[in-house]
């Protein structure tokens, strides 16, 4: 199952395997997609989902160094930790990732960061968890975050000028 | 869709033979014996199989025909692909934001390139 056009992010959710399979382009090196992707205070400004602030409890990010951070929606805290297993700089990031409200799921995330042609680098991320039910429910997850935003925005509109 | 239901399509779909299946019916309806024959499984096993599958909305069987063949529901799939299509949008709005910040490092880098031509001139 897969659903986009280039340059756009493409999503390959595989019929038969638990993985998701994410596909970028970026107009800088993967040198630079890299830092952006490694360093604390680059990636808090572009993690997380929209609406939400991310705040880093954690990030020591080197082969056998770990990372917690905090997302924050509205008041609310969600948390999110995972060791780094290899941090193969410009190349390769491979880390562990688990929500904390769901403490027994794990993701094991693969990243490549790829140099194509000018000075362009294509980033790939493989996530594998443990069951189909897992992968499925995390690619809905996000359903159900849109589906909340849409009743909020619902709401703002009926509670405008009348 | 409700979140039962939506529970109910996953679990349904968990199973290697309904998976199958499913993917059998999308080529054309077929009775409950035509879906049984490649399998080393009994008619009755099939059934069970089935009978997940229709509870969970994702196949339907016609009450009126003789042969009572199984027909897939294919909006139900419609809907996994938008909420692929969601997901891949919320990705794509996280590497929006990537691209400003890589914007903003090539810029730095920029400006302390010219400085340093500058102090070199």
């Amino acid at each position: 199952m897969s659903a986009a056009t280039k340059p756009q992010t493409e999503i390959v959710a595989d019929p038969n395997l638990p993985t998701i399979r994410i596909t970028r382009e970026f107009d800088a090196s993967p040198q630079q997609v890299f830092r952006a992707w490694t360093d604390p205070e680059l990636v808090a400004q572009w993690m997380g989902p929209r609406s939400t602030t991310t705040r880093i409890d954690r990030w020591d990010c080197r082969t056998g160094g770990n990372y917690r951070y905090v997302s924050v929606h509205e008041g609310v805290e969600y948390g999110f930790y995972g060791a780094f297993h290899e941090v193969r700089p410009d190349e390769r990031l491979v880390q562990t990732f688990t929500f904390e409200d769901m403490p027994d799921g794990v993701a094991l995330d693969t990243t490549t960061f790829e140099a194509i042609d000018d000075g362009r680098t294509r980033i790939t991320t493989l996530s594998v968890v443990e069951s189909l039910e897992m992968r499925d429910g995390m690619i809905a997850s996000g359903m159900e975050t849109g589906v909340v935003e849409g009743y909020e925005k619902l709401d703002e509109l009926l509670a405008g000028p009348a | 869709m409700t979140d039962d239901r939506l529970s109910r399509v996953f679990a349904a779909l968990a199973d290697p033979t309904r998976r199958d299946i499913v993917a059998r019916l999308a080529t054309g309806d077929a009775t409950v014996n035509e879906l049984a024959e490649p399998y080393d499984v009994t008619v009755q096993a099939i059934s069970k199989h089935l009978k997940v599958l229709e509870d969970a909305g994702l196949v339907s069987r016609s009450r009126e025909a003789q042969r009572r063949p199984c027909h897939l529901e294919a909006e139900v799939f419609d809907l996994m692909t938008k909420w692929i299509e969601r997901y891949r949008r919320e990705a794509e709005e996280r590497f929006q934001r990537l691209d400003a910040v890589l914007a903003a490092m090539g810029e730095d880098e920029a400006s302390t390139e010219h400085r340093d031509g500058e102090e070199a001139s």
